[in-house]
């Protein structure tokens, strides 16, 4: 188009322009166009010698795929997978280097011998505007126009409106359908698995854990007592009630007045389902006693009751009271007192 | 009819076949029509046909899958090949996907042939649409087919999470986990599409099978419809090509379908499949076995999530903390909304920029021949700007492990993430707007005083000039053919009122096109030629931007 004047331009493209906009200055004093290129003859159009050759290596190129087709076959038989892991490698490398070998000896042929031995004239075609001419479009608007008269679809309001009606609605039982995904949420994220006097057992083992054998600086992950039995939802209910215990020197531990109760002797627990977006807040550093979240890096203080030191969490990890029982093990007090997870609207 | 017979009898096998299939289908109009359509030739319009080609190896190898997969939540104890993980606790997925891993020929291969190709696949259409943008290629009449393949590149990152998550293996649950998250974080309806997705509480024992049928049926059907529409409008608009010599809006130049382009782009399908091939036999992708089955409650230091979701990833992690806030009772994490909410505000800018483009240009022709980038510096720069953007968010995805990498601390490096988000596209835009400008003037001075050779030659009169070297006109059109905008003025309607779309419409091309290199006129070049017979070099602030 560059190089044309405006007028030009409208005639082809047969409306008006707003010539003031921003439209390409047409430049009236453009470089001319030189025309296509001159065709660059190539060694293998000029020496058949060279052709030959080409032909060959197109040829050996195939014959390559072949082999590789073969080696594939030969591999998938010789290379079983047996107990041996290392059969596993075996298969996969040799299957897929035969196979390998098998397509890109045809692709490369394919490119070698378009590249090489195929005519490399570049070709013109003309290009049409993508909108039909005027002949076209009236022709088109005549169409309409006719299938609006024959089916009276803007005389008759009654039947247009209805239909409009009709199609707006029909949708909603598809819609509604889809009701019963899942189950209308209840209260159960506000709920764990903990309450009174529940026993803090090891993940994944369910072995209970007796206050003298956690000793400092060191964690446990933990599950409620009777998990680790669970069938039926018992992924749900870890997905809620993990927890992390770490024992702290008392003196480490900066607690609310009206949370002392909840630690017992130094040993705190702690959800482990991080407020951002709900990962297991798995990596402990001992020295900092910061618990660091491996998908968002979000870090809380163990020391002040598990406020977020830095990461996109906007909320300490909810703390599990504890304390112990008769026989020494550690024992919730009570569920959480607030919804372990990520946040959420009726939280 | 009776010469049809004739022919066929001549002609032998292939003959009777043509004959057979033109009588039934009509092959030998198709075949006139387009048998010899013209496509034009460059390295960069491969992309499109890698993500093309990627797709039906994902169909090739995601097929042999289902017929060993199971998408069951079911828990059972596996009794596998995989020792370490004997009598472990997994679900059916998880223990099919160990044994297509591990007990069936070919089974691991095809495995790691999907993925490595689905991870080619949305980087093959990324990089497309980085061509498609950077060339000019959606304008006037492509803007339609630029939502198109927008869309297949959002569709392409849905078939890759979902069937990201179908081994049901602890990298991909914490993945579920934390898409959990964020739909719970939703305001008002969050919770109720987190238990309509999970068929309850997460994890539950629904969402593989759901994930296996949006992953096998719903996003494959609806990524081939758009690939088909995609096509249709390339032969529609005809393919796009270069400005250089003899190419012009009018035409289009290249090689013929039939023989060269069936056999370059037939051929390039084997070398695609072939290079997957080879990457899937020797470099490991995903070793679930590695990771082990879901459970909520352990994770492994330095997760990641494929390459394409990275960005997501990487914005959730650079949002500061404690952004939550609570109105009247309910909450609002902004946390995840912020990351959430912008993230679709930049795909959404993606998506309507022709649009934004062309209201500013007022440029209503059609376009054919594509924009070397530093001919469109605005834009250019407005790509990089969006580049650097995705590539912080993308890179803030690795934050823990380029701290553990480069010794640094982890604090350090998410906040110099958070500053680079905002900086980072600044900086971008200008450098790359100011670096387009530069390499135009390079433009005009190589067309007006030709190439410094290097030479130095002394004069009788004992003066040293340089010698340069005159382009080939052919060489020199490539330079010069591009068109020359002008910011748009706002002007008062009919009624004699400025509006306040046309005030920011020529607010907006003022952006674009206030700093602006003219292509060398005939004039120019004539003047030049005339004066610098001793091709001494003409100082560049000659060629000042066109006032």
């Amino acid at each position: 188009m560059a190089g044309k004047d405006i007028e030009q331009a409208k005639e082809a493209d047969g409306f008006e322009y707003e010539f003031e906009s921003g439209l390409a200055v047409i430049t009236q004093d453009k470089i001319a166009d030189p025309g296509l290129e001159p065709h660059r003859v190539r060694m293998t159009d000029k020496s058949p010698k060279h052709a030959k050759t080409a032909e060959r290596q197109v040829a050996a190129l195939f014959v390559l795929s072949v082999i590789g087709s073969f080696l594939a076959l030969w591999a998938y038989v010789s290379f079983p997978i047996t107990e041996d892991l290392s059969t596993v490698r075996a298969n996969n490398l040799w299957l897929g280097l035969g196979m390998t070998l098998s397509l890109l000896g045809i692709g490369i042929a394919a490119v070698h011998w378009a590249k090489t031995l195929m005519p490399d004239f570049e070709v013109s075609e003309a290009r049409h505007q993508t909108r039909g001419s005027e002949d076209v479009r009236a022709a088109a608007i005549e169409i309409v126009k006719l299938a609006d008269k024959e089916s009276g679809f803007s005389r008759r309001k009654l039947i247009r409106r209805t239909m409009y009606g009709a199609l707006a609605l029909f949708p909603l039982p598809a819609l509604v359908v889809f009701g019963d995904l899942g189950p209308v949420v209840g209260d159960s994220l506000r709920h764990t698995m903990w309450k009174k006097g529940t026993r803090l057992t090891k993940d994944p083992t369910g072995v209970p854990i007796k206050a003298s054998d956690v000793t400092l600086g060191s964690v446990f992950h933990v599950i409620p007592e009777g998990l680790s039995e669970m069938h039926e939802h018992k992924l749900e209910e870890k997905a809620k009630a993990a927890v992390l215990l770490v024992r702290l020197n008392q003196e480490d531990l900066k607690e609310d007045e009206t949370k002392k109760s909840w630690s017992y002797d130094g040993i705190v627990a702690y959800s482990k389902i991080c407020t951002h977006v709900g990962c297991p807040v798995a990596l402990y550093e001992q020295q900092t006693h910061h618990l660091l979240c491996p998908c968002h890096q979000s870090t809380f203080d163990v020391t002040e009751h598990c406020k977020v030191v830095f990461g996109p969490a906007s909320r300490p990890l909810p703390q599990l009271p504890i304390s112990v029982d008769a026989e020494g093990y550690l024992i919730a007090q009570s569920d959480f007192l607030e919804p372990v997870g990520p946040s959420f609207w009726e939280r | 009819m009776t010469t049809i017979t004739k022919d066929n009898q001549q002609g032998g096998a292939l003959a009777a076949t043509a004959n057979y299939l033109d009588e039934r289908l009509g092959v030998g109009g198709i075949l006139k029509n387009f048998g010899r359509k013209v496509f034009p030739d460059h390295w960069s319009f491969m992309l499109g046909e890698v993500a093309l080609y990627s797709f039906v190896i994902l169909l090739i190898s995601g097929t042999f899958l289902t017929f060993f997969y199971q998408p069951s939540m079911t828990e059972i104890i596996y009794d596998g090949s995989y020792v370490p993980l004997k009598g472990a606790q997994m679900s059916i997925a998880y223990a099919s996907s160990l044994d297509i891993s591990f007990e069936i020929r070919g089974g691991m291969l095809m495995r790691q042939v999907h993925h490595w190709s689905a991870l080619l696949f949305v980087a093959a259409a990324g990089l497309h649409m980085l061509r498609v943008f950077f060339t000019g290629a959606f304008r006037k009449p492509r803007e339609i087919n630029w939502v198109v393949g927008f869309m297949l590149f959002i569709l392409g990152m849905a078939a890759g999470f979902t069937g990201y998550s179908l081994p049901d293996d602890l990298l991909s649950g914490n993945g579920l986990r934390i898409i959990d998250g964020m739909i719970k974080g939703i305001p008002v309806i969050g919770t109720s599409i987190s238990s309509g997705l999970f068929g309850g509480e997460f994890p539950g024992t629904e969402i593989v099978a759901r994930l296996y049928g949006l992953h096998i049926l719903l996003v494959p059907a609806l990524i081939l419809i758009f690939i088909a529409i995609h096509l249709f409008m390339v032969v529609i608009h005809k393919h796009t090509h270069y400005s250089g010599p003899g190419r012009t809006d009018e035409n289009v130049v290249g090689y013929p379908l039939m023989p060269v382009y069936v056999a370059k782009a037939g051929g390039f399908f084997f070398i695609v499949f072939g290079v997957v091939m080879l990457i899937s036999s020797t470099f490991t992708i995903n070793p679930i076995w590695n990771y082990g089955p879901y459970d909520p409650s352990p994770v492994s230091a330095g997760t990641q999530p494929d390459w394409y979701i990275g960005w997501l990833d990487g914005a959730l992690r650079l949002a500061p903390s404690r952004l939550d806030i609570s109105i009247l009772g309910n909450t609002y994490p902004m946390g995840i909304l912020i990351p959430l909410v912008g993230s679709l505000v930049f795909l959404a800018l993606v998506a309507i920029y022709p649009f934004v483009e062309a209201w500013v240009t007022a440029d209503k022709r059609e376009h054919h021949v594509l924009d070397r980038p530093r001919n469109a510096p605005t834009r250019t720069a407005i790509g990089a700007a969006g580049v650097t953007f995705y590539g912080v968010l993308w890179a803030a995805a690795s934050t823990d492990l380029i701290a553990t990498f480069f010794r640094m601390s982890l604090n350090q490096v998410l906040v110099s993430m958070q500053i680079m988000l905002i900086v980072g596209p600044i900086f971008a835009y200008i450098v790359t707007k100011r670096t387009c400008l530069a390499l135009q003037r390079k433009d005009r001075e190589i067309v007006l005083h030709g190439r410094e050779t290097g030479r130095i030659v002394r004069l009788p009169h004992g003066e040293y000039i340089e010698v340069h070297e005159p382009l080939d006109k052919y060489e020199m059109y490539k330079l010069v053919d591009f068109k020359d905008y002008r910011p748009t003025i706002a002007r008062p309607n009919e009624k004699g009122k400025v509006t306040i779309g046309s005030k920011v419409r020529s607010a907006l091309s003022r952006v674009f096109f206030e700093d602006r290199i003219s292509p060398v006129s005939q004039t120019e070049l004539n003047e030049a030629q005339s004066h610098d017979h001793s091709p001494a070099i003409v100082s560049s602030e000659q060629n000042q931007l066109t006032k």
